[in-house]
C-alpha cells in the first residue's frame, strides 16, 4: 500500500520508557481478528491504556493529555516478538509517524518501514536525553530530518544521525513500496523461477 | 570462495541486488494462515494482480481457531470472519487449503515438516515469527509482516538486507532430564531478548549434531527469542530420512537432483561468521522462566535473580517481576501453578506428547491444576491415539483438545484467566500473551507434565528418579 511522503517530521513526542516492549504489549492477539485495515490504533497498548472494564488507565501516557505529537520514544529492545504488522499499523493509526529507541527487533523494524512509519536508532545516551527533556517540559520539540538523517532536540540543538538503508530511504521519501520494485522485476524473477532446484 | 550453510542457501536464491539496498530473495515455499493474510490478498486485489506461483503457497487454519468441537461452525463471528476470508482467498487463487476439521489441519509450523513442505536448502516465509522452526532441516526460514506477504504473494520474493551470521556451538553432552527446549531456553537467557538482532544463527556441535528432527525444530523455532531473524542446522542423513516420501518432497530424478544440492549444505571448515559463542551443554539443566521475556530464564533449582545481576534497566526488571507476582531472590521450585499448557509450534510434537505422557504415567493430576494439552496438527493427534498415549493419559485424569495455536497466543478462548499461573510450553511470556493478566512460565514438556502432577514448579529429575 503506498503511504504519504515522509520528508521531515517536527514535532512532540511521547515517551515509553520501558525496556523490552514486545508486540503483544503494541497490540495484543485479541485484536488482530479483522480482514481489513482499520481501527488498529484504538487497541494501541490496549492493556497497558485500559482497564479490563475499558476504563482508561490514568497513568498511562496515552491517557495523559499532557504528551502528545507523532513520534513514540521507546526504550531499548523496542518491538520484540511476533511478526504482526498490525502493531505497526496500530502505531499508525494513531496517529505516529516515527519511532525512536536505542535499539529495534528486526520484523518490526522492517514492518514500519514497509508502511511509512520512520523507525529512528539513536545512541542509549542520546535516548536518554531525549527522555529526560521530555520529562523536564513535555513539550519538548523534535525535529527528525530524513534528508540528512538527523534526529535534534530543537531546545538544545542537540542533534543525532541516524542509519537507513539508502534504498528504503528513497521509497519513504517518496511514498513507494515494495511491491512496486518487484511488479517491475517481474520477468528476472519468472527466469529465475525456471532453474531453481526446488 | 568458503562459505557457511547460510551463505549457500541465501546466495542461491538471490534474484537481484539493490544498489545500495537489500537483496531481491526468492521465496521457494510460503505458508499463510487466517490471521496476517486477509490484508495482503486485499492489497492484491487493490492492485487487480493474481498470486505468481499459487502453487508455492499452502494455507492452513490455526491461530483462531477453536480447540473444542471444531465440527461445529465457529462460534465467534470475528474469528469465522477470517477464517472464511482465508478459505475464499485460497480457493480464488488456486491455494493448496488445509481449513478446520481437514485431516492435515494444524499449526502452520506442525504441518509444513510433516507433509515435506518444508526442504533443505529452500526458503520458507509465513506471517509468523516462529516461521524459523523449518530452519532445522537446514532451510532459511523467517517471519514476515503483511506487506511482505502480499510481496510474495505478487512476486514470490521478499526484499531484504542479507543479515549478519552467527554461529553458536554446543558441545559436550546434555545431562539426564535435560531436554532441547531447555537447550534452547539457557541459550537465551545468555543472549538476552536482543541479543541476536541482526542475525541469523546456525546451531552447530554434537549436542544439535544428536537432536532428534523434533528437538532440532524446538531449538531452531525459538531463535527469533533472541532476537535472530532465524536459526539453522545442517542437514545429515536424519534430515533426509525424516522429509523423505512426504507429500511435497521432490520424487524420483528430481530427489537425486534435490539430493546433489543438498549434499553441498554445510559450512565450509574456514568460512567465518560475525559472531562465534560456544557452550558446554554439561552445564545445562532443567529450565524455566520467571519474568515476562524469554530471556528472563534459569535452571530450575536456581533463585530468582537479583536485580544488580541483570543486564537492563532495573525499572523495566521490577515491572516485570511485580506482573508475575515474583520477588527478586525467590527460589523457583516450589512456586504454586495453576494450569498447564502443552502444545505450539515449538512443543506441541509427538515427541513432546511422549515425553509429557512418560512422566505422568501411572501419576495422577494435581486437582487445582487445570491442563490444557492441545497436539500440534491432526496428524500428532492420531499418533497420540495410535501409540496409546490417550489411554495413559485419560488414566492420569488428562484430556486432549483439537489442534491449533491455542492458549500459544490465546486468540480463541483458551485463555489463562489473569493472575492465574501456567507452565506452558509454548514460546512467549509476554505480559497477557496467554490471556490478559494470565502470568506463563515457559518450559519444556517433562516440566511442564512435573507441575501438571505435583501442582507446583517442581524438578521433574526427582520425579523420573523415583
Ligand atoms: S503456536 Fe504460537 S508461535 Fe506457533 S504459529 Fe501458532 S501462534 Fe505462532
Amino acid at each position: 500500500m503506498a503511504y504519504d511522503k515522509f520528508t521531515t517530521l517536527t514535532s512532540a513526542a511521547v515517551p515509553l520508557p520501558i525496556e523490552n516492549v514486545d508486540t503483544d504489549q503494541i497490540i495484543p492477539a485479541r485484536f488482530l481478528k479483522a480482514t481489513e485495515r482499520v481501527g488498529f490504533g484504538d487497541n494501541l497498548f490496549r492493556d497497558w491504556r485500559y482497564h479490563q472494564d475499558g476504563t482508561p488507565k490514568e497513568d498511562f501516557v496515552l491517557n495523559q493529555s499532557t504528551y502528545s505529537g507523532k513520534i513514540l520514544v521507546g526504550g531499548k529492545n523496542f518491538g520484540s516478538g511476533s511478526s504482526r504488522e498490525h502493531a505497526a499499523w496500530a502505531v499508525y493509526d494513531h496517529g505516529f509517524r516515527c519511532v525512536i529507541s536505542s535499539f529495534f527487533a528486526d520484523i518490526f523494524r522492517n514492518n514500519c518501514l514497509n508502511i511509512g512509519v520512520l523507525p529512528v536508532q539513536v545512541s542509549p545516551a542520546f535516548l536518554e536525553e531525549i527522555f529526560k527533556s521530555i520529562e523536564k517540559d513535555p513539550a519538548t520539540t523534535l525535529e527528525v530530518n530524513l534528508r540528512n538523517q538527523t534526529v535534534s532536540l530543537l531546545a538544545t540543538g542537540t542533534t543525532e544521525s541516524f542509519a537507513i538503508n539508502p534504498y528504503k530511504k528513497e521509497n519513504m521519501q517518496n511514498g513507494y513500496d515494495d511491491i512496486d520494485y518487484l511488479l517491475n522485476l517481474k520477468d528476472s524473477i519468472q527466469d529465475f523461477a525456471q532453474n531453481t532446484p526446488l | 570462495m568458503s562459505k557457511t550453510l547460510f551463505d549457500k542457501v541465501w546466495d542461491a536464491h538471490v534474484v537481484h541486488q539493490v544498489k545500495d539496498g537489500p537483496d531481491v530473495l526468492f521465496i521457494d515455499r510460503h505458508m499463510i494462515h487466517e490471521v496476517t493474510s486477509p490484508v495482503a490478498f486485499l492489497g492484491l486485489k487493490n492492485r487487480n494482480i493474481k498470486v505468481l506461483y499459487p502453487k508455492r503457497t499452502f494455507a492452513t487454519a490455526d491461530h483462531n481457531t477453536p480447540t473444542l468441537n471444531q465440527h461445529l461452525p465457529v462460534e465467534d463471528p470475528l474469528s469465522a470472519n477470517q477464517l472464511k476470508a482465508l478459505e475464499e482467498n485460497a480457493k480464488e487463487h488456486g491455494i493448496s487449503f488445509w481449513g478446520l476439521g481437514h485431516k492435515k489441519n494444524g499449526i502452520v509450523h506442525v504441518v509444513g515438516p510433516e507433509y515435506g513442505i518444508t526442504l533443505p536448502g529452500a526458503t520458507m516465509v509465513c506471517g509468523d515469527s516462529h516461521t524459523s522452526t523449518h530452519g532445522a532441516f537446514g532451510a532459511i526460514a523467517f517471519g514476515i509482516g503483511t506487506s511482505e506477504v502480499e510481496m510474495v504473494l505478487a512476486s514470490q520474493c521478499v526484499m531484504q538486507p542479507k543479515p549478519k551470521k552467527m554461529r553458536i556451538t554446543v558441545s559436550g553432552e546434555l545431562q539426564f532430564g535435560v531436554t532441547p527446549k531447555d537447550v534452547a531456553l539457557f541459550i537465551i537467557s545468555q543472549l538476552t531478548t536482543s541479543g541476536a538482532t541482526g542475525y541469523f544463527v546456525e546451531y552447530a556441535g554434537p549436542v544439535f549434531e544428536q537432536m532428534s528432527m523434533e528437538g532440532r525444530m524446538t531449538v531452531c523455532n525459538l531463535s527469533i527469542e533472541m532476537g535472530a531473524r532465524g536459526g539453522m542446522i545442517a542437514p545429515d542423513q536424519k534430515t533426509f530420512e525424516y522429509i523423505q516420501d512426504r507429500e511435497f518432497t521432490p520424487k524420483g530424478a528430481d530427489w537425486d537432483k534435490a539430493m546433489a544440492y543438498w549434499n553441498t549444505l554445510h559450512t565450509d571448515a574456514d568460512a567465518s561468521f560475525d559472531k562465534e559463542l560456544t557452550f558446554d551443554g554439561a552445564n545445562i539443566e532443567p529450565m524455566i522462566t520467571y519474568g515476562t521475556n524469554p530471556g528472563m530464564g534459569t535452571g530450575i533449582t536456581h533463585h530468582i535473580p537479583t536485580a544488580d545481576t541483570i543486564e537492563g534497566g532495573e525499572a523495566t526488571y521490577q515491572k516485570s517481576l511485580d506482573y508475575m507476582g515474583y520477588k527478586e531472590g525467590d527460589a523457583l521450585l516450589g512456586k504454586k501453578i495453576d494450569y498447564v499448557f502443552l502444545g505450539s509450534c515449538t512443543n506441541g510434537r509427538i515427541e513432546d506428547f511422549r515425553a509429557f505422557t512418560e512422566l505422568v504415567k501411572g501419576r495422577k493430576r494435581a486437582d487445582h491444576v487445570t491442563a490444557w494439552l492441545v497436539p500440534g496438527s491432526h496428524k500428532v493427534l492420531d499418533a497420540i491415539k495410535n501409540e496409546g498415549l490417550f489411554d495413559t493419559l485419560t488414566d492420569a485424569g488428562f484430556e486432549l483438545r483439537e489442534p491449533g495455536c491455542s492458549a500459544c497466543l490465546a486468540m480463541n478462548d483458551d485463555k489463562i484467566p489473569a493472575g492465574k499461573y501456567a507452565v506452558s510450553t509454548s514460546n512467549r511470556n509476554f505480559e497477557g500473551r496467554q490471556g490478559p493478566g494470565s502470568r506463563t512460565l515457559l518450559a519444556s514438556p517433562t516440566v511442564a507434565a512435573a507441575a501438571a502432577v505435583t501442582g507446583r514448579v517442581t524438578d521433574p529429575r526427582e520425579l523420573i528418579n523415583a
